[in-house]
């Protein structure tokens, strides 16, 4: 298993870290180039939406990516990876646009307003997320599972392959929200065997 | 300061992570900086080149142009104080600043103290030229530290002195014998437990920018190498022939640094840079205010 990490600008070593504990392979993806061999799945993480956005566009990055997640990929999104994965931002088309949400970006304001809070993910058991100048999730088509809320607001979804949440799970040693995303690559690994 | 937001705080750095912060004086000078990919901004009424040329004393910006580079963006907005100026500090928290720089290019307000930061619960970046400075601001309780440089000269070479200095004591630190930490952190003149946490993981505790004479993307690939996590750019950007162009060629630079080619299309063609000062023409050693 391989998973790519989207390492344009960001809190990028952090998931890295994350997988590593889990014993995944890495890859950082700074060019077009790095997509060449097969990938089992990608994490776009936490940073700046506007700066990630600006590389994509820059590095060409935008049409690979899409192509890939359209025909299945695994793709996890934290924070700034939410708002680029997601279809509408603030009433706007959002870059990459895969998954069915509209995000509200900076949601809850400026540095003031970062936080942390303990919820129930996925209906399985509590987990601390915590929030910096985080987006969170308006509203989604019926084809998107709510995993998580906070004060009412969703905070993480799972479109298909598709995993996003507005906190940053690699930030607090907690493996339990990715071990949760290589659930979804295992059986995407899985039907790959299957078709071949 | 609770450790909560002290966490949350540093966790803002690692967001910023492999990303530009650029000074800016005036909104459209922060959107351009914003279109060109910058992580944050620095609103300042003077970037360091001009506060340099102009002289006299310099101090935090008006509340209301800070207000308008806030309204004009949606990355986070950095402003200065002067160093141990903990009113202007506050005033910048009343107005929910997202970074606070205690800043040696501004004319220091206290020569012997710095702010005590662990009262806030605004972030603060501080500059250091070395691990005993770096490592007294996080006590004094930044979430940030960033080399001094020499701000507004458009010469690198503090920058990469600070840089070089900063992580080769941290190897240093990290190498000795446990018994040796407590007489270390006598020399360096700051806490023993925060000296553990550099020998323990090799690094300092909070994030680490260069600053200070960035002024092409060579130069920004240089500090990256040199293990920057990002860069501020000053006056490098406004006072050069094309910002746009820069700003976009220092972003791209700062990601792909480790690619010489990519940093040369990047460095092709970007009209002029910042004319610059060297080190031996400067009359204000900004890197010698707070120690």
């Amino acid at each position: 298993m391989e998973i790519g990490v989207l390492a344009l600008q960001g809190a990028f070593i952090e998931h890295e870290m994350m997988l590593e504990k889990l014993g995944v392979s890495v890859r950082e993806i700074r060019q077009k180039k790095d997509l060449d061999s097969q990938l089992d799945g990608l994490i776009i993480p936490g940073g700046e939406s506007t700066v990630m956005g600006k590389l994509l566009v820059d590095l060409d990055l935008v049409d690979s990516l899409n192509e890939k997640i359209g025909k299945g990929l695994p793709a996890f999104g934290t924070c700034a990876g939410l708002i680029l994965l997601a279809k509408e931002v603030d009433g706007k088309p959002g870059l990459l646009g895969t998954m069915n949400i509209s995000a509200k970006r900076n949601a809850y304001g400026r540095q003031s307003g970062s936080f942390v809070a303990t919820e129930v993910f996925a209906y399985k058991r509590s987990v601390l997320m915590t929030f910096i100048r985080a987006p969170y999730i308006e509203s989604v088509d019926h084809s998107v599972e709510i995993l998580a809320r906070v004060d009412g607001n969703i905070v993480a979804a799972r479109e298909n392959n598709i995993l996003v949440t507005a906190f940053h799970p690699e930030l607090d040693g907690d493996t339990f929200v990715h071990e949760y995303f290589l659930d979804i690559v295992k059986k995407y690994i899985e039907s790959q065997k299957n078709e071949a | 300061m609770s450790n909560e937001r002290n966490e949350l705080n540093k966790q803002l750095a690692q967001m910023l992570k492999g990303g530009v912060i650029m000074d800016v004086t005036t909104p459209e000078q922060a959107k351009i900086a914003q279109a060109a990919g910058a992580c944050a901004v620095m609103a300042l009424e003077r970037i360091p080149a001009d506060i340099r040329s102009a002289g006299g004393v310099s101090r935090m910006s008006d509340p209301a142009m800070i207000k308008s580079i806030q309204d004009a963006v949606t990355i986070p907005v950095m402003a200065k104080c002067r160093i141990g100026h903990f009113m202007e500090a506050k005033v910048l928290e009343a107005i929910d600043i997202d970074y606070i720089d205690e800043s040696e290019v501004l004319s220091p307000a206290d020569d012997k103290y710095h702010i005590d930061k662990n009262g806030f619960s605004t972030p603060f970046v501080c500059g250091a030229r070395d691990l005993g400075e770096a490592l007294r601001r996080v006590a004094e309780g930044a979430t940030m530290i960033r080399t001094k440089g020499e701000p507004g000269t458009g010469d690198v070479v503090q920058a990469v002195r600070h840089m070089r200095l900063i992580n080769s004591q941290i190897r240093l630190v990290q190498n000795m014998r446990k018994d040796e930490l407590f007489e270390a952190a006598k020399e360096f003149q700051v806490p023993l437990d925060l000296l553990c946490f550099v020998h323990a993981n090799g690094k300092l505790p909070v994030v680490n920018f260069a600053a200070g004479g960035i002024a092409t993307p060579a130069d920004a690939a240089l500090m990256m190498h040199l293990g920057a996590q990002g860069v501020f750019v000053g006056s490098g950007i406004f006072k050069s022939g094309n910002p746009q162009k820069r700003a976009e060629a220092i972003v791209n630079a700062v990601t792909n640094y480790q690619d010489a080619r990519l940093v040369a299309e990047l460095s092709t063609d970007l009209g002029e840079a910042m004319v610059g000062i060297n080190e031996d023409e400067i009359k204000i050693i900004m890197e010698q205010r707070g120690l």
